[in-house]
């Protein structure tokens, strides 16, 4: 564990509004490198304006964001791409009609010259596609594989593997693991500990608690537009954090109904 | 997947062994070829006395493809990146109508004349492209206005200036001009003349062209369709920007969120649309020596057959500029190939419509096997 380090990204008393609607009243993150931070908030806690705040989407009403020490101000999510801020989102990840290689490089397309004119260097983008597929345990017929014919946890791996290779020091994963089965769910986040070995710091979105507390090294808990608390693992039990993020309310009971199985 | 470096691990079960012909399937250019042999093999048929092989008769069709390729290229590259332009037709009409309006009733240049009309259609083009992308409306109701906007000016402006629809006398104010002749004159013409006294041509028995071969030339119209055709293909499959065009069709947002400029390649390939649009103008005007009101009509649609024939996907993200070319020489080939074959005219439309359905059916089946949806 590197948390002894400094953080690489400070989010201090972040404020969104939107219009008379008040998103984030004061959130306040640290991420640190190599480290897993979750966040977990219900539905409308504010996890996804919060993250698009920090990859740039979205200009924070008030507060600050320090990265590597420095202030930021994002203007677009090409500049939070440029620092090192790369988002995976979970449907809109991969162009399923795309080949892996052209998905994989999309926006980045290696480029080959000759004479005055510059062409997409095809075989450089399949050689590297797929040997980082490899390292990220995924067999491809081809290179030229569409997409489509992924799975959902194996697109959510490509473009994960997609950001680590262009240099990205901050990874944050919009919901990963919610649309994914047991198996697939299993494969993410094992993806996330192999990219979190490398150095890396990952923002892990999600409302699972079991997932969260998989891989999480931080559990930040939103609710309502503000942070509940952010404790470390070990710290806390996953029936506190069910607890927290529901707002403490009414859970109890329904959990008891339900075996604890929520 | 019988890689000997995956035989410890992760070989699926499930996926089955892909057989190669159904591998060769899924290229979006297989529709069109297999259009293409299945319509040469038929009028080499039905059809193969009646001239439509020799030398005129394949310059004849070939011109007419090759019309239809000129417009493709433009529209395939466009529908890839998810948008249509249904004003092809009356920006072809508009182009013409200023190269006459400026050359014959203005007198100014011809070069100058095609430059400016080249400029226009570029910018409406440009125009077009920033309303969708700025209004988030469909392409096609934005182009549709366009259509309406562009025919409707064609048809005001040679009668408020002239008191007519067409405007004739071009050829003779292009006379010696070099942009004319760019798009007007004929390549090769010491060659063919060649093939002509050895024999290897039919050549002209009598009247003042005596001694000429009966095909003198290849029109700049078919190197222009080449050229556009070439271009095309690179752009798409072996540039950077090829990439973002695929991309911007396929999931526009998916692409902005990896830095992908969409808009600026949609607004782009409106452009390109109409550049294209303006050369096939070009070569019309120069061709008939006039301009007319009615030029173009129905072309915007012709040229989405083509591409949609050479396996492009309505919804954007797939095709191929090979493919909408074949699609162009199919047209081409059939429509003339109905008339050297005696059939009636109007079986064309039949025609077009049953191959246009067909290809959609096919292109949908072909999209499932990608994505692996069935």
């Amino acid at each position: 564990m590197t948390a002894s380090k400094k953080p690489l990204i400070e989010m201090k008393n972040i404020e969104k509004h939107f219009g008379s609607v008040i998103a984030l009243a004061g959130v306040s993150v640290d991420v640190y490198p190599g480290e897993c931070h979750c966040l977990l908030g219900d539905n409308g806690a504010g996890k996804s304006t919060f993250i698009k705040t920090m990859s740039g989407v979205h200009k924070p009403t008030k507060g600050e964001i320090f990265f590597e020490g420095k202030p930021l101000n994002f203007e677009r999510p090409r500049d939070a791409i440029r620092a090192g801020i790369a988002t995976v989102y979970q449907d809109l990840a991969m162009i399923p009609l795309m080949s892996v290689s052209r998905n994989f490089f999309m926006g980045n397309e290696p480029e080959r010259k000759v004479g005055p004119f510059s062409f997409f260097d095809h075989e450089k983008a399949n050689e590297v596609t797929m040997s980082e597929m490899k390292k990220m345990g995924i067999n491809l017929r081809g290179p030229d594989q569409a997409v489509g014919t992924l799975s959902g946890g194996e697109r959510q791996t490509v473009a994960i593997a997609r950001a680590v290779h262009f240099g990205a020091k901050v990874l944050i994963l919009d919901e990963p693991t919610s649309a994914l089965g047991v198996r697939q769910t299993s494969n993410v986040l094992a993806t996330v500990d192999k990219v979190r070995k490398q150095g890396i710091a990952v923002v892990f979105i999600t409302h699972n608690v079991r997932h969260a507390m998989a891989v999480g090294d931080t559990f930040t808990v939103l609710n309502r537009g503000k942070t509940l608390g952010t404790a470390k693992r070990g710290e806390i039990t996953p029936e506190e954090l069910q607890e927290l993020m529901a707002g403490g309310q009414e859970l109890a009971t329904l959990e008891g109904s339900l075996g604890g199985t929520v | 997947m019988s890689d000997s470096a995956n035989v410890d691990a992760n070989v699926d079960e499930r996926v089955k062994e892909m057989s190669s012909f159904r591998k060769s399937l899924i290229r979006p250019e297989l529709g069109g070829i297999c259009g293409t042999v299945a319509v040469f093999v038929f009028f080499a048929l039905f059809a193969f006395d009646s001239g439509m092989f020799n030398s005129q008769g394949i310059l004849n069709w070939s011109i007419v493809s090759a019309q239809f390729m000129i417009i493709a290229v433009g529209a395939c590259l466009l529908m890839i990146a998810g948008e249509f332009d249904l004003s092809v037709g009356s920006m072809i009409g508009f182009a013409g109508m200023m190269i006459a309006i400026f050359s014959v009733t203005l007198g100014w240049p011809v070069w100058l004349s095609i430059l400016i009309a080249f400029v226009m259609c570029v910018a409406i083009g440009a125009l077009n492209g920033i309303i969708v992308v700025r209004t988030g409306l469909p392409s096609f109701i934005v182009t549709l206005a366009s259509l309406f906007i562009l025919r409707g000016f064609t048809i005001y402006l040679p009668q408020t200036v002239e008191r007519k629809t067409i405007i004739g006398g071009v050829r003779d104010a292009a006379e010696g001009d070099w942009l004319g002749a760019i798009f007007g004159s004929k390549i090769f013409t010491g060659l063919f003349q060649w093939f002509g006294d050895i024999g290897l041509l039919a050549t002209f028995a009598r009247g003042n062209r005596a001694g000429q071969p009966v095909v003198d030339g290849i029109p700049m119209l078919i190197v222009w369709a080449l050229i556009l055709v070439v271009f095309g293909h690179i752009l798409l499959t072996r540039t950077k920007f090829g990439n973002w065009i695929f991309a911007s069709g396929g999931d526009a947002q998916a692409a902005r969120y990896v830095g992908v400029p969409v808009n600026r390649v949609k607004i782009l390939m409106f452009m390109f649309t109409a550049f294209c649009a303006c050369i096939f103008a070009t070569c019309q005007v120069m061709e008939f020596g006039s301009a007319g009101a009615d030029r173009g009509l129905l072309k915007e649609f012709e040229a989405i057959i083509a591409v949609v024939i050479g396996g492009a996907l309505l919804t954007g993200g797939y095709g191929s500029v090979i493919g909408a070319a074949l699609g162009a020489l199919i047209f081409g080939v059939v429509q003339q190939g109905l008339f050297f074959a005696g059939v009636e005219s109007s079986l064309f439309r039949v025609f077009l419509g049953v191959i246009l359905l067909l290809a959609v059916i096919l292109n949908t089946y072909i999209r499932r096997m990608i994505t692996g949806e069935k």
